[in-house]
């Protein structure tokens, strides 16, 4: 992500009016991924700890974020859920991007036939909402960890692979391309070597797009209590464990919801600057 | 209508009809490649091999995939779609009862959602570049990406604990008078409108910027018309085909939407019948489930696609 990130500003030259609305994004993004990393090291107590009898405590000087429906210290607990959330839906989406972009591209230097066979099976892939198709799996195979990775990769590959192909297929008539293939070389060297390079820039801008809704997806499958199990918890787990709390709006439950919803809403602003900067906007 | 336009739209209902073939395949095979899992879960853990071998024959769990899935198939087309196996009764009657209400929770929602998304899109794309446009823009944008558990979440807190004006739970049976139907509705609706407005208003915007864009509107605006009449008179006619596939479109993420709604608010629709369905690995039930969601999912995106063919003049004249 950090390269897409870089790159705006490197090639916008001209100086340009921010509100601060748009730099939000970054530092929301910034913020969650610094969290992610050291997150679980600033956790005062240990996540399965329970270290209060006030259950569903309120925010206090010694639980930040009070205390959840146990009486553990939920601070400590987001610490620890948001690095499985942001991690768990980084290495989904970064997987899903490169393997939607790989068949594209072999698709694009594929035969006729070949080609179309794959275009048809992502054209059904994508036709089942990715909820549904999460919720199919899981009722084959169970939830674990890797499990939800598939998951994710299974139900938005097939989108990687839209954005990609269209993107191939329109390198493919290119010039450039075309002398490739009279000199001899192999579909290999084509696809990687003279049209890879050339779509990475919306490639990753779909990759942001793709972390977005592995997110929602992941904590909402965690929030039915589908997603990752319990002793692990993810932020939409914490959302489902301190539901109880709803009447008395207790901060254990609106804390996580609020993560989510400013991870999802950072990245998303985040993409939206970056593309407009790449559009000269 | 041209044979040229009725020749497209067939072309459109084929590539559909061959989806929701490759879908059943994919669904089956998800659900039924660890064959024997159905029967090991009717004995339970204490059953003898032989008695499981037994069932297993009696279901026909024995016979190779191919032939399972003709049998489940050639279920769907007759409407028998088998037995749950956690209700003890057949999967048709169990959806029977719900279909109603979730059909009911998704017409409500497209009740309220398209006209508000229609008036915020026409609305910022005729101050576009204003600041009502970028405030909307930044809005729609940002809520696009919000999870439907935090907006249930905040709505349930302020409305009903906070206020009391509305349950925090939905009993579609208790809808005897307008009122109770206004307060058993409003909160899932209200979620579910959140995301999809965001993503209709921002989808009509677009379509009429893009209008608005064409040199017939510059001629319109050269001729000294304001902004108003352009848009409504001279754009928006040649926008319907476009809004109307993002209606179609925007309307196609209640598939997923409904899911996290009626479980929320404990909504007695096919969504949540289909999560318990899966948290109790009821095969029969969530593969009936999920071929209902994917055909209503595939019949928006095939009324957005014909919707886009009979808009465009270029196709009608031919």
């Amino acid at each position: 992500m950090s390269t897409s990130v870089s790159n705006p500003s490197r090639t916008s030259a001209l100086p340009r009016i921010t509100s601060p609305w748009r730099s939000v994004g970054a530092v929301v993004c910034l913020f969650w991924l610094v969290m992610a990393v050291i997150g679980p090291w600033l956790a005062p107590h240990d996540v399965g700890q329970v270290v209060s009898d006030d259950i569903f405590g309120p925010l206090s000087a010694q639980y930040p974020l009070g205390t959840d429906y146990m009486g553990r210290d939920m601070l400590s607990r987001m610490l620890v859920a948001a690095r499985y959330t942001v991690g768990l839906a980084l290495v989904a989406a970064l997987l899903s991007s490169m393997i939607g972009t790989f068949i594209a591209l072999a698709a694009a230097v594929s035969p006729r036939w070949l080609e179309d066979g794959i275009c048809r099976l992502m054209d059904a892939l994508i036709a089942i909402p990715s909820k549904m198709l999460a919720l199919v799996i899981v009722a084959g195979f169970g939830s674990s960890v890797p499990l939800l990775i598939i998951t994710a990769i299974i139900g938005y590959a097939p989108g990687a692979f839209r954005i990609a192909y269209s993107l191939a297929a329109s390198l493919y008539t290119m010039e450039y391309v075309q002398v490739a293939q009279t000199r001899g070389e192999s579909r290999l060297y084509i696809a990687l070597r003279e049209m890879l390079p050339n779509m990475l820039n919306p490639v990753l801008a779909d990759l942001g797009l793709r972390f977005v809704f592995i997110v929602l997806l992941l904590s909402g499958l965690s929030f039915l209590g589908l997603g990752v199990q319990p002793p692990d918890a993810d932020l939409g787990s914490l959302v489902r464990e301190n539901i109880g709390g709803l009447s008395q709006g207790a901060a254990a439950l609106i804390a996580p919801a609020l993560a989510i919803g400013t991870l999802t809403v950072g990245v998303n602003l985040l993409i939206d600057r970056i593309s407009s900067h790449r559009n000269g906007r | 209508m041209s044979t040229h336009i009725l020749w497209l739209i067939g072309r459109r209902l084929a590539a559909a009809v061959l989806t929701l073939l490759i879908v059943s395949v994919v669904i089956f095979a998800i659900t039924a490649i660890l064959p024997g899992d159905s029967a090991q879960q009717i004995l339970g853990q204490f059953a003898t091999p032989e008695q499981i071998e037994a069932l297993r024959q009696q279901l026909g769990l024995n016979q190779p995939a191919i032939v399972r899935y003709l049998d489940w198939f050639g279920g769907l087309l007759s409407g028998n779609l088998g037995e749950s196996m956690t209700n003890n009764m057949p999967v048709t009657e169990l959806l029977q009862g719900r279909l109603g209400n979730t059909l009911m929770l998704a017409l409500v929602t497209s009740v309220v959602s398209v006209p508000v998304a229609l008036l915020l899109g026409i609305t910022a794309a005729i101050y576009r570049g204003g600041r009502l446009d970028k405030c909307l823009s930044t809005l729609t944008l940002a809520l696009v990406a919000v999870p439907e558990f935090l907006v249930a979440t905040l709505a349930v807190l302020i409305f009903a604990v906070k206020l009391r004006w509305f349950s925090a739970l939905s009993y579609a049976s208790d809808v005897t008078s307008p009122l109770a139907f206004i307060r058993t509705y409003t909160l899932p609706v209200m979620t579910l409108c959140f995301v999809i407005v965001a993503q209709m208003a921002r989808m009509t915007r677009a379509a009429v910027v893009d209008q608005l864009d064409s040199s017939y509107a510059e001629m319109a605006r050269l001729k000294g018309l304001g902004n108003l009449r352009i848009a409504l008179v001279h754009a928006l006619p040649n926008a319907v085909g476009p809004i109307a596939n993002a209606i179609a479109l925007s309307l196609s993420y209640l598939f997923g939407g409904v899911v996290i709604v009626e479980t929320i608010f404990n909504y007695p629709g096919i969504a949540s019948l289909m999560v318990d369905a899966v948290t109790n690995r009821d095969i029969a039930l969530v593969q009936a489930c999920t071929m209902l969601f994917c055909s209503g999912y595939l019949l928006l995106v095939l009324i957005a696609d014909v919707s886009a063919i009979l808009s465009n003049p270029r196709l009608r004249t031919r």
